[in-house]
């Protein structure tokens, strides 16, 4: 059986959640710790960390962000952004992060894949991809980096092949055309890669109604389904995304 | 002796454990990172972890001497608990190392999981229970589990198996034999129902502590 995931995605600024999530009764909506312990009682399988902190010599608060859910959460937890080395990655995964999932770094030195791989674990080696649509890709999708603001001239199933090859061990998609539109996932795109490989894949970027969360896994053939504002600002729950998936006829881990 | 059962946890300079100690503590024993001899013999309870390949496990186990620890433990009859790659080296080898051997507690292979299906199986599962060991105790069906592999034990003649989960075909999920305990999924790693069968164990090792 194949059960779909569902996973809330949390950007953090030196060890703080912020872009606001609004849980009702909540003390602290920067506390990650909090955060990630509400979002398990949901129900949610996982979830993502995004680390959006500038400056490098801060990023020794997402080490620590990582100890303290570690401490109190016991569901996976995948932390991305700013991991730059083999060194960054064992940080966060002896502080006690089950994946690190790794973007640009990767695109610059993609040996990077391989030697988180082979060190800890293909299980923990993400490899976050962005990628827009452009008519110069083989493919119709280019990879891109620096948060979608860079051009790589990388054709997007090429890349997802690669990294396969070095020793991914999921793949984080985000498409940058839909991020933050609302529009629903670019299902193509999505399905184009997933069924390009063996790893698991989780959908990522303009999930805007339960619908799309949906069509993520039906149309987009994805594995898992990542959303944020949808489920921050209170719009839905994590029940009532099950619920809709498994009315959907989706396998789904019930909350 | 404190009320709270000594876990040990084998550290053996694999991955992340973190959340193992952790989880042990919320199931109320009280759980140590460790690779001294003394400490593990006096444990009331000892854990192999494992994340990563069968192979550098296997390698790290024999580097630090703790593959011998682990099998004293075993042989102790306290309880003993192997958790995901550290489930697998309990076998006697895997398809993903050929030619390596593993601790050959249990006497058969570790294999590929067949099919057309995505490795790593990497999500929340059920647990099918087969018969009623007490890793399970407390638990009501359906009970979900978080899993992260891409091999598993042969099911043998199933006479160990605890539980099995549906992966394009029956997976070994879990193992136990006498005091030998084995889940290829992650309890630390699986919120509500993972805690409980951590607790089953602590409840276990505290039973065994006072016998």
């Amino acid at each position: 059986m194949r059960v779909a995931r569902v996973i809330p995605c949390l950007d953090v600024d030196a060890g703080r959640v912020v872009k606001g999530v609004n849980f009702v009764d909540i003390r602290d909506a920067g506390d990650p710790v909090e955060l990630a312990a509400r979002y398990d009682a949901e129900g949610a399988d996982e979830l993502v960390f995004l680390d959006i902190t500038a400056s490098s010599d801060r990023r020794d608060t997402t080490v620590a962000m990582a100890r303290a859910v570690a401490d109190e959460v016991f569901i996976p937890f995948t932390i991305g952004g700013g991991i730059r080395t083999l060194d960054d990655a064992r940080l966060l995964l002896r502080a006690g992060a089950d994946k690190v999932s790794v973007n640009t770094a990767a695109v610059r030195r993609p040996e990077l894949v391989s030697e988180i791989s082979r060190e800890f674990g293909a299980q923990c080696c993400v490899v976050a991809i962005d990628a827009r649509s452009s008519s110069e890709a083989p493919s119709g999708y280019e990879v891109f980096t620096h948060g979608g603001r860079t051009r790589t001239g990388i054709d997007c199933l090429e890349w997802v092949a690669e990294v396969e090859r070095l020793g991914a061990g999921e793949i984080l998609l985000t498409s940058m055309d839909r991020d933050g539109t609302r529009e629903g996932f670019e299902l193509k795109l999505t399905s184009k890669v997933a069924t390009a490989v063996g790893i698991p894949v989780i959908a990522s970027g303009g999930v805007g109604s339960l619908d799309h969360l949906v069509e993520g896994v039906t149309e987009g053939k994805a594995d898992a389904v990542l959303a944020a504002s949808i489920f921050h600002y209170g719009e839905h729950t994590i029940a009532e995304a099950k619920t809709r998936m498994a009315q959907a006829g989706i396998p789904v881990r019930p909350t | 002796m404190t009320g709270r059962p000594l876990v040990a946890i084998l550290d053996y300079g694999i991955g992340n454990l973190h959340s193992a100690q952790k989880g042990f503590e919320h199931a109320g024993a009280d759980a140590r990172l460790t690779a001294d001899l003394g400490l593990i013999r006096a444990a009331d309870g000892v854990v192999l972890p494992g994340v990563g390949a069968f192979a550098p496990c296997m390698a790290a186990l024999g580097r630090t001497g703790l593959d011998d620890a682990a099998l004293q433990a075993v042989q102790s009859d306290r309880p003993f608990m192997g958790i995901c790659v550290g489930m697998q080296v309990l076998f006697a080898g895997s398809d993903e190392a050929p030619g390596v051997s593993g601790l050959g507690v249990f006497d058969r292979m570790v294999r590929w999981i067949p099919g057309p299906v995505k490795r790593p199986q990497m999500q929340w599962n059920v647990l099918h229970r087969s018969g009623d060991h007490r890793m399970l105790t407390g638990l009501d069906d359906p009970i979900w589990a978080y899993f992260v592999h891409s091999l598993a034990p042969e099911m043998g003649d199933a006479s160990d198996v605890v539980a099995t989960c549906d992966y394009g075909g029956p997976v070994v999920a879990a193992v136990a034999r006498d005091n030998v305990w084995a889940a290829q999924f992650h309890p630390e790693k699986s919120s509500a129902v993972g805690l409980q069968i951590l607790a089953n164990f602590v409840t276990a090792s505290a039973a065994a502590a006072t016998n």
